[in-house]
């Protein structure tokens, strides 16, 4: 748990519960084990449902009361009607998608509103890592070797912003963490944020 | 023990009718108003034999109704009073169990069409004085359900905290959950699928061929000629264990192995371990089972779609259901596979309702849901820990 907050979730976590307002229904898509599913139920009666893939994380779902599916986000997320859900959630996870834009279509058609946190390929610390190194970047938050990372499309808070912008979705919320897990409104600041932030939270609609 | 000696000892009818001795009650439902069944006929009288455990609470809402599988009864936690085995869930149900006992009013009941104290073929049917044979009315797994709706009724409970049950108790708890959504909490199917398939249909073909191919089942009429297709059902039987089983579970269990001999026999004696096994799984079988509640039974599983009463389309079944439900599958299940369990997961998402599902990784093929699994077993124990903070029931003391 993480002493910064003491409800105890994640720092980027708390981030996207803070923009969801209570008793609305959520769909959280990659919820591993269902913390923020979990805080959303108890401290703001969210109706949350979660798709997890793997079973250790829907074993701990389920046993603390959480619905929570088995399965493929990438398919099992054409199963549900449209605007389905009031916030559908992808926290981390967008940049392990074989069809990131397609996921991110799915979202906003079933989710009348959706929250994406991604790192940021761009921030400093990796851009210095690569200058200098030469190497692609292995850090504590992205702790794995190119060849064996589930994260096949990293990208960078600018460019996220550009392909929203591109699927005509609208940004209603921004922030970007740096590495102490301080958050920042990017209001029209990409440049800074893409620079200071190592990750990026977005709060879009349609 | 052999076939042979299995016939020669076996009892005619497990229970007599007319003087119900066997553990558990045995009610007379449908008294006045007739039990209507989907063949569009009618059965008076109806009677179901259950056993319950736990206390029912003040509010009536701690009932958990377990549904049984094909060759099973209503002797689930307590040794069978027929063959002497321990009860078929024995591991799941009981006093601190996942289904706790000492918290929940479980009920299970033999389903309708069975042979261990509910109306079945093998009862006598009041209009001839005879036993019913093959003249019962072909059943379906709705009718069952009916039949367990009175049941509840005569209970005096409105709505379970939970319906639970593997292969085909599960497709009874989907049966549920789509005909009664407002008197179902929660609902566990488990190990089963929202239709058969054709694999399915095959498999349950080969052993009513079985039966009826026995000159002893007499065109279903063996009780009156006091006879019983006993070597046709126990190779039904046989076939059909070899299903529920998986190839890894067979290897590990009997692999090449001999039984009670040093070398081959060179003759169609029971050479292997695997033979062996299978053959007393058959001979211990007809001791309990009815023939005719066999074809029956099987048949319900065949015509089951729950999808039917929805226009064929599954998602429509389920659509805006109150009902929270787990569904869980086996990894190496090849009668119900994963993708019998996610077709129902996927129509639950269609339509909105509160879901979860897991696949269980077990190598022991579709038995696994009556084994000691203890991830099936945390889940299943989570889930209803879970729906139990939702109904306002006491959670588990940690």
């Amino acid at each position: 748990m993480n002493p910064a907050n003491p409800k105890g979730i994640r720092v980027d976590l708390q981030l996207i519960a803070d923009m969801i307002e209570p008793g609305t229904r959520v769909l959280d898509v990659g919820c591993g084990n269902g913390q923020l599913l979990d805080y959303l139920w108890r401290e703001k009666q969210v109706d949350g449902r979660g798709i997890e893939i793997s079973t250790e994380g829907v074993q701990a779902c389920v046993s603390t009361g959480l619905s929570v599916v088995q399965g493929d986000v990438e398919t099992d997320i054409r199963d549900y009607p449209d605007d389905a859900f009031d916030y559908v959630i992808l926290s981390q996870t967008l940049q392990a998608m074989r069809e990131p834009r397609e996921v991110l279509e799915q979202m906003m058609r079933i989710g009348k509103r959706a929250i994406v946190s991604l790192p940021n390929f761009a921030y400093w610390r990796l851009r210095l890592y690569i200058m200098f190194k030469g190497r692609m970047p292995v850090s504590d938050s992205l702790p794995y070797q190119w060849y064996d990372t589930p994260n096949i499309h990293f990208c960078t808070i600018r460019d996220f912003v550009r392909l929203v912008d591109e699927m005509g979705f609208k940004i209603d919320q921004s922030l970007f963490l740096d590495e102490e897990g301080t958050s920042r409104t990017m209001g029209k600041s990409i440049a800074m944020a893409n620079f200071f932030g190592e990750q990026g939270v977005f709060l879009l609609s349609k | 023990m052999s076939v042979d000696e299995a016939i020669s000892q076996s009892v005619e009818k497990a229970y007599d009718p007319d003087n119900w001795t066997l553990p558990g009650e045995r009610v007379c439902l449908a008294q006045n108003e007739p039990l209507r069944l989907d063949n569009g006929e009618e059965l008076k009288n109806v009677h179901i034999a259950y056993q319950a455990w736990g206390t029912l609470n003040a509010d009536k809402s701690n009932a958990i109704l377990v549904c049984h599988a094909l060759t099973g009864d209503q002797y689930m936690v307590d040794d069978h009073p027929i063959t002497g085995k321990p009860g078929w869930w024995k591991q799941v149900v009981g006093p601190g169990k996942v289904i706790d006992t000492d918290r929940y009013f479980v009920v299970c009941s033999n389903i309708l069409g069975g042979c261990l104290g509910s109306t079945g073929p093998q009862d006598i049917n009041p209009q001839t004085g005879k036993e019913w044979g093959v003249d019962f009315p072909v059943i379906t797994i709705g009718d069952m359900v009916r039949a367990q709706k009175l049941l509840i009724d005569h209970l005096g409970i409105k709505k379970l905290f939970a319906v639970v049950g593997g292969s085909m108790g599960g497709m009874q708890v989907l049966e549920w959950a789509c005909r009664y959504p407002d008197n179902v909490f929660a609902a566990v199917p488990i190990a089963t699928a929202a239709r058969h398939s054709a694999q399915n249909i095959a498999f349950n073909e080969v052993g009513r061929q079985a039966i009826m191919s026995d000159p002893d089942w007499c065109s279903g009429d063996y009780h009156a000629h006091g006879k019983h297709p006993h070597r046709g059902l126990a190779v039904a039987r046989m076939a059909a264990h070899i299903t529920y089983l998986s190839e890894t579970a067979l290897t590990r269990k009997f692999g090449r192995n001999l039984q009670d001999r040093d070398d081959l026999s060179y003759g169609f004696d029971a050479d292997f371990q695997v033979e062996s096994y299978l053959r007393h799984q058959g001979s211990t079988f007809v001791d309990r089972f009815d023939a005719n509640s066999y074809l029956y039974i099987t048949r319900a599983m065949d015509y089951f779609d729950v999808a039917s009463a929805a226009g064929g389309v599954l998602s429509n079944a389920f659509k805006d259901t109150p009902v929270r439900f787990l569904v869980m599958s086996f990894t190496s299940d090849w009668l119900y596979p994963t993708h019998d369990s996610r077709e129902i997961v996927h129509a639950l998402n269609a339509g909105m309702a509160n879901v979860s599902f897991i696949e269980v990784e077990s190598d022991k093929g579709h038995d696994a849901f009556l084994l000691d699994e203890p991830e099936f077993h945390k889940v299943f124990e989570g889930f209803l820990e879970g729906c139990a903070e939702h109904r306002g029931l006491q959670r588990k003391a940690s």
